[in-house]
């Protein structure tokens, strides 16, 4: 399999910067005790899946924070690999608590496709919506001016209190075409998936589910397969 | 002096007598038949390397005297098949049990061989505040090696605890309990008497457990709502009911299954020190008195408490003698203690069966004739599902349109877990005189929900007009009585002699913080009500007589203390989703003390605004407890402030000093605090 290369130098490079940046904020007090305000890491792989779609694509999702109070460091990633060609978007957030269930979160994006990246700045909310909808709302602008909007919900439904469903909307809308990352002007994806979960424990699940996703518009054209559905196979964990 | 006094814990056989003679410097007597939860034998194999140099614990030991040496340690427990390490005074868990008397000077000395800091607070009882033992508020703590000496007299009698003021080393197994033998013999004669010290253990690392609640707030509890659950109610209710019935929760995102933060899912529940399969045995014989003094020395847990087939006479509250209540069950908060009486007939076990809040396990153990003849097991009560009655929210919208008949589904599905007070309430006087009916449910029927239960078995059939007056008059004329009034009409119209004290008129200066809103906080009480009569969530209605607040009244009158100078109120804050808690929206961290002139009596009022019990502790100052009655005051040192309730208690300002004030759930503590300043 081969790795691109570009990206394989770049995204671990990123994930060492936020995590170097993020111990250097919190460092300052370490949790002890009774403390009030203890500092507290979580990283999450909330999907790391294989699809049955051609080629067999493999998918992740993960963050990283680290939190105190009312305060975190958030980094996210989350692309796709197939047949070496892997495509990611990854954020580095500074999250502030502005509601009991809500973070504004301001930072940067890095996207990859294929060989091209693009950055992004990126300001956004992050929580939970009322029917607990755990929601992540990102409106982005780069250098050029082009805007972008990415917004993702989810639902845990508990079948039982291990056995759980998990509905996902995920949508993405730009403000102009940028044809290197293969994203067209106007709203340009959709993806639903359906997943249900098994948690051994509440720090790992493997999970099956069906994905749909279909591009639209002028991202659409710029793709070969614009709607896909698919089986999907894979784990989540934490901690 | 009297010939048989009961030995605290001890089986008849092995009783002494606690006589002056036998009352000698640190004499240690042997235990009750209390297992400690595990066999020496067991923990023979296969432990890890860092556990083996470490002592095994030993049964907990009784001392009395005047003089104690107390050693801070670790030693190795297994309660759940797991050799662990728990943090220990004199090797033993709970703690050894000490025996003062009231009048004498007691002197501790207290050595940490921890290599941590470490500290014993005394809980709830009476004495300088140098010597209450929280560290960075009344002394620096004990730092390893140290060893700190406490010197104090003894003033009070009863049933109190013990335990570490520093990190999570109570979770750990660091509480003992102290019984207080009074100067003047207790009105009550039994021949048995056995402590019951109920705690709540983790194999996990309790800075773990605080770190995963942070990272997932409902990571213990595994009785949350399913989908299976909505569609039965749909099935039963209709689907639009079933749905309206949700929104409020949806759309607050709370849930109405959050009993507990921590569960079964990591605790084992115990009893003495001994887990449900060590069982723990207390001896008696039948047709004698029994004394059971319970002590709830949980980190975490709330526990309701019966024993099937026996009455229970609760006899004291915190330590305080109260009048004889006789019930069948009762709920323990965190921190609080009760003394009751029991009188097994039959050569039988008895189960003293103790259920945590959210039914996710027990502690348990057997009153006895014969130690190898256990109890069985009962089973457990459903788990409770908090209402909107705990929430304390604005009902009186609801109300309305629950009048027009609109929404009867509705008011169904709201007045499920309600007491059903409410509900014969609605019949019996909805239908009878609808336009006065309004006002007695904002007067009212939110108010004390239980009350009403009472009032309306009592009072409503036989005589309603002079019911609604009352109420009326009661409700307009002196709002802020409102609760203590009904309480006194309540529970004893024969009162009426002394009822002068409850015509106290509310006119003291009253004090209150906004509350900051925020992060910080996900809740509002919009209406919250006293609710003294309300045996709280789980328990109402359950066909068993439980122990409320309002039927705890001193033994003593109280009716000469002095009124009130001043009310402050505090608002009780906190965000489950973040597992953050504050005391007006501000934790410990960045608030200011709260500050007591030395000599005046103070009203103090919580409103929870959480959905969680909050077990208040106000250290070095009796806290006399507004249960209804004001000639009778009960002295409490924590107050249990239910979920979405207010309540209200008076303290005699009388100790200087700096003074910890605090919710006792270890986990809520950090932020959920306030230092007092006397003088
Ligand atoms: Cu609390």
């Amino acid at each position: 399999m081969k790795v691109h290369t570009k990206t394989a130098q770049k995204l671990p490079g990123l994930v060492a910067f936020g995590l170097i940046i993020s111990f250097f904020v919190f460092h300052q007090s370490a949790y002890a005790g009774m403390m009030d305000e203890p500092l507290v890491t979580k990283f999450t792989m909330d999907k790391l899946e294989i699809s049955n779609a051609k080629n067999n694509p493999k998918k992740w999702e993960l963050d990283f924070w680290v939190m105190k109070d009312i305060q975190r460091i958030v980094f996210k990633s989350e692309g796709e690999t197939v047949d070496g060609e892997t495509e990611s978007e990854n954020m580095l957030l500074y999250g502030h608590g502005i509601a009991p269930y809500w973070d504004v979160q301001l930072g940067l994006a890095y996207d990859t496709h294929e060989e091209e990246s693009h950055n992004w700045g990126v300001i956004g909310l992050s929580g939970m919506a009322p029917y607990f909808f755990e929601t992540d709302i990102h409106a982005l602008v780069d250098s050029d001016g082009n805007l972008g909007l990415r917004a993702n919900t989810e639902l845990e439904l508990l079948i039982t209190q291990r056995l759980i469903l998990v509905p996902e909307l995920e949508a993405e809308a730009y403000s102009a075409n940028i044809p290197e990352m293969k994203l067209g002007s106007g709203f340009s994806s959709l993806a639903l998936g359906l997943r249900l979960k098994y948690e051994f424990k509440r720090e790992f699940a493997p999970y099956i589910g069906v994905a749909w996703h279909k591009k639209y518009g002028n991202t659409a054209d710029f793709s070969t397969e614009d709607e896909e559905a698919s089986l999907v196979a894979g784990v989540s964990f934490w901690f | 002096m009297n010939t048989q006094k009961p030995t605290i814990g001890l089986t008849e056989t092995q009783s002494q007598n606690v006589s002056r003679r036998t009352f000698i410097k640190g004499a240690a007597m042997s235990s009750a038949l209390a297992g400690v939860g595990f066999a020496p034998s067991q923990l023979l194999a296969s432990m890890p390397g860092e556990i083996n140099n470490q002592p095994t614990v030993t049964r907990t030991n009784t001392l009395s005297g005047t003089e104690f040496q107390l050693d801070i340690g670790t030693s190795i427990v297994n309660f759940t098949g797991t050799p662990q390490i728990a943090t220990t005074v004199n090797n033993m868990l709970p703690s050894p049990t000490l025996i003062w008397r009231e009048g004498d000077e007691v002197t501790l000395h207290v050595t940490n061989h921890l290599d941590e800091m470490t500290s014993i607070h005394w809980h709830g009882i009476i004495l300088p505040f140098e010597m209450d033992g929280v560290p960075g508020l009344t002394y620096d703590g004990i730092m390893p090696g140290e060893t700190f000496t406490y010197k104090f007299k003894v003033q009070q009698h009863g049933t109190y605890w013990y335990h570490s003021h520093s990190g999570f080393q109570e979770q750990n197994g660091m509480y003992g309990s102290i019984v207080i033998l009074p100067k003047e013999k207790d009105p009550y004669d039994y021949q048995y008497d056995h402590l019951i010290q109920l705690s709540d253990w983790t194999d996990e690392d309790p800075a773990d457990v605080v770190k995963n609640l942070k990272r997932m707030p409902d990571y213990y509890n595994y009785k949350q709502r399913t989908v299976g659950d909505f569609f039965s109610e749909i099935q039963e209710k209709g689907f639009t009911a079933a749905f309206n019935e949700r929104k409020m929760w949806n759309e607050m995102s709370m849930m109405d299954r959050d009993l507990s933060d921590v569960s079964g899912s990591t605790y084992t529940y115990l009893m003495n020190g001994a887990n449900p399969a060590t069982h723990w045995r207390g001896q008696f014989k039948p047709g004698a008195k029994v004394r059971l003094r319970f002590v709830n020395s949980s980190a975490m847990t709330f526990f309701d408490v019966h024993i099937p087939g026996l009455k229970m006479t609760v006899i004291a509250s915190d330590g305080n003698l109260v009048q004889p209540v006789e019930i069948d069950q009762f709920r323990i908060g965190v921190a609080e203690t009760y003394d009751v009486l029991v009188e097994p007939e039959d050569a039988q076990a008895y189960a003293i069966f103790a259920q945590a809040i959210d039914r996710s396990g027990y502690a348990i153990g057997s009153l006895t004739t014969d130690a190898e003849v256990l109890a069985e097991i009962p089973e457990m009560d459903p788990l409770p599902i908090l209402s909107h009655t705990d929430m304390a929210m604005d009902m009186k919208d609801m109300d309305h349109s629950m009048h027009g008949g609109m929404h009867h589904s509705q008011h169904q599905g709201m007045n499920h877990d309600m007491p059903a007070v409410d509900h014969s309430q609605h019949q019996g006087m909805n239908h009878d005189m609808p336009a006065v009916d309004h006002s007695q449910h904002q007067g009212m029927n939110h108010d004390m929900p239980a009350v009403d239960h009472s009032q309306h078995q009592g009072m409503n059939h036989d005589m309603p007009a002079v019911d609604h007056s009352q109420h009326q008059g009661m409700n307009h004329d002196m709002p802020s009585m409102n609760h203590s009034q009904h309480q006194g009409m309540n529970h004893s119209m024969h009162n009426m002699s002394e009822v002068d004290a409850n015509k106290e008129v509310a006119d003291w200066p009253v004090e209150q913080a906004k509350i900051k809103w925020g992060p910080h906080t996900n809740m509002r009480a919009e209406d919250a009500q006293y609710r003294l009569s309300d045996p709280g969530v789980g328990l109402r209605n359950n066909g068993r007589k439980v122990l409320t607040y309002a039927d705890l009244r001193n033994l003593y009158p109280t009716r000469h203390d002095a009124k009130p100078d001043r009310e402050i109120i505090l608002n009780l804050t906190g965000n489950m989703e973040r597992y953050m808690w504050s005391i007006d929206g501000i934790p410990y961290s960045k608030a200011d003390p709260i500050h007591l002139k030395y000599g005046e009596r103070v009203r103090i009022t919580f409103i929870n605004n959480t959905m969680m019990n909050h077990p208040m502790h106000l250290h070095g100052l009796w806290s006399d407890l507004e249960t209804g009655d004001l000639n009778y005051l009960p002295k409490k040192h924590t107050i249990v402030v239910q979920p979405g309730a207010r309540i209200s208690f008076r303290v005699n300002v009388d100790a200087k000093g700096v003074w910890a004030f605090h919710c006792h759930m270890l986990f809520h503590m950090a932020g959920m605090f306030r230092k007092v300043i006397v003088a």
